[in-house]
């Protein structure tokens, strides 16, 4: 399994050369890293190539970076990584693209690759605030009808910010600022020495 | 001279769902529809949504574990499973191969629940009722299981990073006399129920081919199961991959492709099964997929139990930073207080890193993707949900089907909201 991991790697190393930031190989999987330029052609390339063949989009999220800062893409807060497999070379490969505007992070939209992106975009256009330059239908996904903000970045409360309830004179549901605090037990806690051996 | 008036005729909006008994919980969808043919369907999802992938990055690792159950809450162990093994690989923790038969064992016991419940449901939308009864008598027995191992009989929390939560238990729990029943009755009940959970799970593995005959005497060569589904949902096997299909959805095309035997995980290289694939990507033939895969599941439990019952051992990894040390330990050894302590109030960190890890969900492909700061909690959880590409492609499915197909092309699907609203 390794040697098929680094045979990969040379052949993905040795075909975009320029064309991509970094590739990385760790624990049997292949992570590869493009700019948001050329992103629509590299990931064409990585479809129809034979060598690689990655026919299938398994999975799409978005990635908030806000107090994970990665140094080797220059603190850039927002990113999407995109989980492929070949099912002909029964192969994985992990590709990221981080937002150059940390603002309004913007992607072009990848379902003319894939087209099961439609809906994994929409989820991180809603979670995220993400968005997907000529996606065909950019609406939110999981949330509520009307839902303000964007629930899974890092500085968007656990607890949310509004809640709901039937107000029984109004004869109607009414959303409210929340009424509870954030309990969190068990602190969020890093250490560095000895990694899990704290 | 002749008027005449031609009504006009436009294309209509309806709403089915979220309360609907085919809608299989909460979807909702707004169909398009010319007179009874379906034009569009667009799903509105989400009204389960939880946030767990959120809620995750709040809480240690192991706190986790039981959200995974209600993710897909028709197979339970399976989710826990994909995301025990992103643990895992972070971790590189090495799994007692006692603790990876059982988690085979009860991967695929998993997936004969999954399947029951999938085949009485899409039976029952079709109209059948029967077998949604005969489903549910063999889910009793297999809920009996999980709960002789783990005390729960659905959301189990069993599995752990680094193996299960305790060994199978030498007994079954015994059905106790009462006011409705004589102790005749209870006698036949626990006649099964006499030895150790491995004999319980070996004698439903010798009564269940015979069920799943019952099942198919019932389908198979029914005239109206056929009408409503042969021919209906077709999908062609390059737009299956396209769509990111996986699992029977995909072997129903004719694609072979099974994580179990392309990406062996746990013990599955050593195991001896076979891989069910379609023909023709209509619903019948996901449906035969469906039915010849809880055989060779059947097969794969009668294994398992043979290799279990003459190679005891440990069932959790003994690396006490991330599995508890046993109790008699704890009481005696100072150190393995420490680590007892510090594993349920702060948890286990995981080094900086990230890893995806992923299972033969009884829907598909199930996988989790984690990334560490380093902290004892994800600073990003994503869980890939079989169901939620399946019903990105609905609206493909069900172009120019009638309306009575849609309720077909749900139950194939095998649509459950815990996974795809997460």
């Amino acid at each position: 399994m390794s040697q098929s991991i680094k045979k990969q790697t040379q052949s993905l190393k040795s075909f975009f050369k320029k064309k991509m930031l970094s590739i990385d190989e760790d624990k049997g999987e292949i992570t590869i890293t493009f700019d948001q330029k050329n992103i629509i052609e590299s990931l064409r390339f990585l479809r129809d190539r034979p060598e690689f063949d990655f026919k299938q989009l398994i999975d799409l999220c978005g990635v908030d970076y806000q107090e994970y800062k990665i140094a080797a893409q220059d603190e850039k807060r927002f990113c999407v990584v995109c989980h492929l497999l070949s099912l002909s070379n029964n192969q994985r490969l992990r590709v990221k693209v981080f937002a150059d505007d940390d603002e309004f992070p913007i992607f072009p939209t990848m379902t003319e690759v894939w087209p099961n992106a439609d809906w994994y975009e929409r989820e991180a256009f809603d979670l995220f605030g993400l968005m997907f330059e000529d996606h065909p239908d950019l609406r939110r996904l999981l949330t509520d009808y009307g839902f303000v903000g964007h629930p899974f970045r890092k500085d968007f409360p656990m607890i949310g910010k509004v809640e709901v309830r039937y107000d029984p004179t109004l004869k109607r549901v009414i959303y409210e600022p929340v009424s509870i605090d954030e309990r969190n037990n068990v602190p969020r806690l890093i250490r560095d020495e000895g990694i899990h051996r704290g | 001279m002749k008027v005449f008036i031609v009504a006009e005729i436009k294309n209509y909006t309806m709403n089915f769902g979220p309360q609907h008994p085919a809608a299989h919980g909460v979807l909702r969808l707004v169909l398009e529809m010319d007179g009874e043919v379906i034009q569009r369907v667009d799903p509105h999802i989400g009204l389960l949504h939880r946030a767990t992938e959120k809620l995750a990055e709040n809480r240690t690792y192991l706190q986790s574990v039981p959200y995974m159950d209600r993710l897909d809450y028709v197979s339970m162990m399976m989710n826990e499973h994909a995301y025990v093994m992103t643990i895992e690989k972070l971790l590189q923790l090495k799994v007692p191969i006692r603790a990876q038969y059982i988690r085979v064992l009860f991967d695929e016991i998993t997936r004969i629940l999954n399947h029951l419940l999938w085949l009485g449901a899409h039976a029952l939308d079709v109209g059948a009722m029967t077998v949604f009864l005969y489903a549910f008598r063999e889910r009793e027995d297999l809920f009996d299981c999980y709960e002789a191992v783990s005390g729960a009989r659905m959301h189990a929390a069993y599995y752990r990073p680094g193996g299960v939560y305790r060994d199978l238990p030498s007994k079954m729990p015994q059905f106790q006399p009462s006011k409705k029943q004589s102790a005749s009755e209870i006698n036949k009940l626990n006649k099964n129920r006499t030895g150790s959970l491995l004999d319980f799970i070996e004698d439903f593995s010798k009564r269940f081919p015979t069920y799943v005959d019952e099942y198919e005497t019932l389908l198979t060569d029914n005239r109206i199961w056929k009408q409503r589904t042969v021919g209906i949902g077709v999908v062609d096997p390059e737009r299956a991959v396209a769509l990111g299909m996986t699992g029977p959805m995909l072997r129903g095309s004719g694609v072979e492709w099974d994580l179990r035997k392309k990406q062996p995980y746990e013990t599955y290289s050593k195991l001896n099964f076979k891989i069910p694939i379609g023909k023709e990507g209509d619903c019948y033939d996901r449906y035969l997929v469906r039915m010849e895969e809880m055989r060779e599941s059947n097969k794969i439990i009668k294994q398992c139990i043979d290799w279990l019952r003459v190679n005891p051992g440990p069932v959790i990894s003994n690396d006490n930073k991330v599995s508890p040390p046993s109790r008699s330990e704890m009481k005696e050894d100072m150190e393995s207080m420490i680590h007892h302590f510090k594993l349920f109030t702060e948890g286990f960190h995981i080094p900086k890193g990230e890893a995806y890890a992923a299972v033969e969900h009884p829907k598909g492909e199930f996988g989790t993707y984690i990334i560490s700061d380093g902290a004892n909690k994800p600073y990003r959880l994503k869980i890939r949900a079989p169901g939620f590409p399946h019903l990105a492609a609905i609206n493909e499915m069900t172009k120019g089907h009638m309306l009575s197909d849609l309720v077909a092309i749900i139950g194939t699907q095998d649509i459950v909201f815990g996974e795809i609203d997460r």
